[in-house]
């Protein structure tokens, strides 16, 4: 499989940020990819930096270009999309109309295929239909992850970036969100999972990396990643007595 | 400091110098920058370091300029008495103004003042006791001692001597006690408010001196040019001394005089040299005046002293200085005392439930884990008990006292101080000063004590216990650094020993550990115990299981805003609830 | 004050109301998409008034000269950006933008001025000289600040507000100018007497109303900036580019500020600078709404307009100063509402 996200030893030094100082990882077309890590370690700051929000050092390839100088807009525009940790939607605005600009960057081009695809976002979130013409704001948390989501979705993207999609989830509505990635990688869509839920991530991803501190220093199947020592005690177990339990 | 004593001696040598040196338009000129320094000043505190912008300032010069001259030249008052009365009004008109604004976010304060400056400049052009458009003419000179200052040459030592008096003055009050809270008022107001500073009437503090030197401007210019009229109070005239606080920089002192002098001289020039240039006499001046702004704002946000700054004073501010005697304690509880209780508290945004009938409490001397998801309600409880939210239900006791309806500062006083999980520094100041906000409540001195240098010695006691704390927290070689220039897991240690210099009886920290390496989490935990041992009692969020588990006395672990489940390290590891909410997995 | 005066009053007022409404929903608009507290719309006023009155004496307007400096000067700005970043996908159409439609304009003005169009088309003709100046004026003062703090937004304002007003007195003298009204007629409504002008001052404001709210309700560029203004980094992610919302809402913004020098160029003599004045009020009229609201930035505006009108009946010197401390009594009770918020940037 070719790589469609290459990140180099990525460097973000913001002060309002946590610091990145080598993050390097490969996002393989079609495979589900997630990087965890303490809160601090930097993950936030790697998906934005991969987004275009914040600048950074080091080299960053996607879908074979390089992803230097092109704007968060050309990114999205490119397939690039991310579902950043605070949702971001448009509170004011009805629902549909979130997903609508969702495909704004293709809005130019093909106007009938958004009506298919907010269909088939509808079909996917059945609650959005429901809501559709409610203001953003007014839903509850379970429903913003998934108009995020979908809006997400309405750009079409080709790799999907999500960050912590589990953040105050109970958790039924964190199976939901897992089995909806799951399923987005069945329909073609690469995927850059971040979480704090570890063991859920790497149930539903084929490759992990372990952020700490701002560098990447450990990666494996997600299979193995599981079972090593080092995260078993960290992430999964709340000590060793817990990984044993 | 040596090459700013230098710089500031090379300075007053000048202006010492000028009257002999220069032609009298050049030391008219001078007159003019002087007067501008000392409106610009007042600016520069306002606007570039309390971050409370104003295009009225030219209010208050006119005011103190009408005052005068209505006074002097109707009633034949002296100009000695009619500066008191000139300031009594300005004062007045500021309380009055700064009192409705003040409060209100960014935006408003500097249209509000863009609107009465307009308004009053109306009043001025028609008002027949002010003589309308044309003014007040036949201003008597001021006489100091027989002397009459009735030249450009003779005024500008009165002038200079004034506006050098209140540059020293504003110097002094940025170096100290209320100087660090006014520059932690900018973005960081809640932060401030958690240390026990009243951020309100601060602001009205710095609203009121620069306004009054303001008022003083517009007395001197009265009196210096012998004549006034409204059109030296039009809006642009306000719009100008704000050009020059932004020229001069953000939050530096002598960049007032930098701006003021740039700026004065510019327009001198421009009305010169243009014309000459371009060949007829139309106003590109404005034009000119206004591109060179753009493109200073474009290239040097922050004004011209920084730049100037970097070349003179290379010294570090705020350096610890001489021993001095320890601050006094406060006594510590003793052990086992029920120190902080929530009683069935609750807290909801909007629809979103944050904290839902939440209750535990924390002994004296215990280190209590606070866990959970993120997204759980945790630090929602922290604003909760330090006064930065009011819960909607239930209730809020720290040592039997109900705490719930005090104000921040209030709670602080009593002894509870936090750290943020988004951490709240004052980035330009040193990590000496930001530690000192946090012993703000125990010095006593205020504005004027600074401004006369009245209070150095609590302010070297509470350098003293700052340069201690940072010690402690190992920080100590980056004491004069500025605060942005730490890694993000150092400036929540920064935090912590923030936190320390205010000696707590509860300390409140929201994820200390967070970004820091293992040998670094060592540490601090090291530290944390060192705490509990001198009988400070800890509440702590944090996400490193291994580093909360081994530290902690007990567990409370939050989820959707609720209790889960509360206990020993060792109860909650084995609870199968909260394995659910941690660990939850697909299956 | 007898009852016909008082109608007439009214009368006075709505009609400038009208105009600071449509002012105060641009402000408003500029303000929400790109946090700029927008001083300059004053200049278009003038510009768009002086023009009008210039172009009925058959000369060419000196916005001319304003209009093709600035659209020089925005497209070195593209030039120098695509130099340095070495992209050139989008400079074309970018310099078409800024060299192309202005100059095209302009030549159009210079052909049609001495010729003397008639009514429709001078206004038609000032609103494509002034509009263009709104995205042009963003690409050179505010693009480059896009980040930056309200406050120094506020400040870049101030300083192209200078650089504009300036411009206006190189380019249209000191003299005011008044234009022809558009109608002459006045009708009898019982005991009031309505003039045409008035009616065509209200019916226009009301008209540009609808659109806007058509625009923001319907179509997917008004909603892109209405995302823009309620989640700036939510419209990046979605792909809405903040200088395409920055441009487009200055350009709606110049649009209104040129149709509101329009409409009341033929009500009163209007100076290079008298536009400041009449912009300030439309931003006292969104105070008065609160600074959110658009339906009642609309209400505040015809407060404004009946204050304005009243005040000039009792006591006309005082007049700005009572329209300007109105907003005292505002801030008085909004102060003692809300709490403080805190600025979070640095």
């Amino acid at each position: 499989m070719s790589a469609l996200l290459e990140a180099d030893a990525l460097r973000v030094f913001y002060r309002r940020v946590e610091g990145l100082h080598r993050a390097s990882l490969r996002v393989a077309e079609g495979a589900i990819v997630t990087v965890i890590g303490p809160n601090g370690a930097g993950k936030t700051t790697l998906l934005a930096a991969l987004m275009g929000l914040l600048p950074c050092g080091g080299r960053a390839r996607y879908a074979g270009i390089d992803l230097a100088g092109e704007s968060v807009e050309a990114r999205v525009a490119r397939g690039l999309c991310l579902v950043p940790e605070r949702r971001e939607l448009f509170g004011d605005l009805a629902v549909e109309d979130n997903l609508r600009l969702g495909a704004f960057t293709r809005t130019r081009r093909v106007d009938r295929q958004m009506a298919r695809d907010l269909e088939s976002v509808y079909a996917r979130f059945p609650r959005l239909a429901e809501r559709r013409s409610q203001a953003a704001g007014t839903l509850s948390g379970g429903e913003r992850q998934m108009l995020a989501l979908g809006r997400a979705l309405m750009a079409r993207p080709r790799l999907l970036m999500l960050d912590e999609p589990s953040l105050g989830l109970a958790p039924r509505l964190v199976r939901d969100v897992f089995r909806a990635i799951a399923a987005l990688r069945a329909a073609g869509v690469s995927i850059l999972l971040v979480e704090q839920n570890a063991r859920a991530a790497l149930q539903v991803a084929d490759y992990g990396y372990v952020l700490e501190t701002g560098e990447t220093v450990l990666e494996g199947a997600a299979a193995e990643l599981a079972a090593h020592p080092r995260v078993v005690a960290t992430y999964l177990g709340l000590s060793g007595q817990t990984a044993r339990a | 400091m040596i090459p700013g004593r230098a710089a500031l001696a090379a300075f007053i040598a000048f202006l010492l110098a000028a009257p002999w040196l220069l032609t009298s338009f050049q030391v008219t000129l001078l007159d003019y920058i002087g007067l501008a320094t000392l409106v610009s000043l007042g600016l520069v505190l306002l606007t570039g370091v309390a971050g409370v912008m104003s295009f009225g300032q030219q209010v208050f010069t006119g005011l103190a300029a009408y005052c005068t001259a209505v006074l002097t030249t109707r009633y034949g008052m002296s100009p000695w008495l009619t500066l008191p009365l000139g300031l009594a009004l300005v004062a007045a008109t500021a309380l009055f103004l700064g009192a409705i604004t003040l409060r209100l976010s960014g935006h408003y304060l500097p249209l509000a003042t863009i609107a009465w400056g307009i308004g009053i400049y109306f009043v001025f052009g028609n008002l027949d006791l002010l003589g309308r458009h044309t003014g007040v003419p036949d201003i008597p000179a001021l006489s100091v001692l027989g002397w009459k200052l009735d030249t450009g040459r003779r005024i500008y030592w009165l002038i200079w001597a004034l506006a050098l008096l209140a540059l020293l003055a504003a110097r002094n009050l940025l170096d100290s006690r209320a100087g660090r809270a006014i520059r932690a008022l900018r973005f960081r107001s809640v932060m401030a408010e958690s240390f026990g500073v009243d951020t309100a009437s601060l602001k009205t503090v710095v609203f009121l001196y620069a306004a009054l030197l303001a008022g003083l401007s517009g007395w001197l210019y009265a009196h210096f040019l012998r004549f006034v009229s409204p059109g030296a109070f039009n809006v642009n005239a306000g719009i100008d001394y704000l050009f020059m606080a932004v020229v001069g920089g953000a939050g530096q002192v002598w960049g007032a005089v930098i701006g003021a002098s740039v700026l004065t001289l510019l327009r001198e020039w421009l009305k010169e040299l243009l014309p000459a240039l371009i060949g007829y006499t139309a106003n590109y001046d404005t034009v000119v005046f206004g591109a060179l702004m753009l493109l200073l704002l474009q290239r040097a946000r922050n004004g011209l002293a920084p730049a100037v700054a970097r070349r003179l004073i290379a010294a570090p501010r705020g350096c610890a200085r001489e021993p001095a005697a320890a601050l006094a304690r406060r006594g510590q509880p003793r052990a086992g005392e029920r120190l902080l209780e929530l009683r069935s508290a609750g807290k909801r945004f909007g629809g979103l439930v944050a904290v839902r009938e939440l209750s535990f409490s924390v002994a004296s001397g215990e280190i209590l884990g606070l866990i959970g998801p993120n997204g759980a309600g945790k630090s929602t409880v922290f604003n909760l008990v330090t006064g930065v939210l009011r819960a909607d239900d239930g209730e809020i006791l720290f040592r039997g006292d109900a705490i719930g309806r005090l104000a921040a500062s209030e709670i602080a006083r009593r002894g509870i101080c936090r750290t943020f999980q988004q951490v709240n520094l004052v980035g330009s100041m040193s990590v000496l000063e930001n530690a000192a906000l946090g012993a703000h409540l125990r010095g006593r001195h205020g504005t004027l004590g600074a401004m006369l240098r009245a209070d150095r010695a609590e302010e070297a006691q509470l350098l003293q216990e700052a340069a201690r704390q940072i010690e402690r927290v190992g920080l100590a070689a980056h004491a004069s650094d500025p605060a942005s220039s730490l890694p993000l897991g150092q400036q929540r240690l920064l935090e912590i020993a923030r936190a320390l210099c205010a000696d707590p009886v509860l300390l409140l920290l929201d994820e200390p550990a967070a970004g820091l390496r293992y040998a670094e989490k060592q540490a601090l935990a090291q530290l944390l115990r060192g705490l509990r041992a001198e009988g400070i009692s800890i509440l702590l969020v944090e996400h490193d299981m291994e580093f909360v588990m081994g530290l902690v006395d007990r567990t409370v672990v939050m989820d959707f805003g609720e209790k889960l489940a509360e206990g020993l390290p060792r109860e909650i590891q084995s609870d199968p609830a909260v394995l659910e909410a941690y660990l939850g997995g697909l299956e | 004050m007898s009852f016909d005066i008082s109608l007439w009053l009214l009368q006075d007022g709505v009609t400038n109301g009208s105009i600071y409404a449509l002012l105060a929903l641009a402000l408003l608009l500029v303000f929400a998409v790109t946090r700029t507290i927008f001083v300059p719309q004053g200049e278009f006023i003038s510009y768009a008034a002086l023009s009008l009155a210039l172009l009925q004496a058959g000369r060419l307007p000196g916005v001319v000269y304003v209009l093709l400096g600035g659209g020089l000067a925005a497209a070195a700005l593209e030039l120098a950006q695509a130099l340095r970043a070495r992209r050139w996908r989008h400079l074309p159409r970018r310099l078409a933008l800024y060299l192309l439609l202005p100059g095209a304009i302009a030549a159009l003005a210079w052909w049609a001025a001495p010729r003397k169009p008639d009514l429709a088309e001078q206004v038609l003709l000032v609103l494509a000289l002034v509009t263009p100046l709104g995205p042009i004026l963003y690409r050179i003062a505010y693009q480059p600040l896009a980040g930056a703090s309200i406050l120094v937004l506020f400040i870049v304002s101030m300083a192209a507000h200078y650089v504009l007003s300036g411009l206006g007195l190189v380019f249209f003298g000191g003299e005011g100018l008044r234009s022809r009204p558009f109608a002459d007629a006045h009708f009898r409504l019982g005991v009031l007497d309505v003039s045409a002008q008035s009616l065509w001052v209200v019916a226009a404001s009301l008209a540009i109303m609808l659109v806007l709210w058509l625009f923001f309700s319907r179509s997917l560029y008004g909603k892109a900036l209405r995302a823009t203004a309620v989640n700036r980094i939510g419209a990046r992610l979605v792909g809405v580019r903040p200088e395409l919302a920055g441009s487009l809402s200055f350009a709606i913004a110049a649009f209104i500020g040129a149709l509101s020098g329009v409409l009341i160029s033929p009500v009163t003599t209007i100076y290079y600078d008298t536009g400041f004045l009449i912009a300030l009020k439309g931003f006292v009229g969104a105070i008065l709404g609160g600074m959110g609201s658009y339906p009642l930035a609309v209400l505040g505006s015809l407060g404004v307009g009946m204050l304005e009108s009243f005040s000039s009946f009792w006591s006309s010197a005082f007049k700005e100063t009572i329209v300007f401390t109105a907003i005292i009594p505002v801030l008085l009770w909004r102060s003692l509402t809300t709490r403080q918020v805190e600025d979070e940037e640095e």
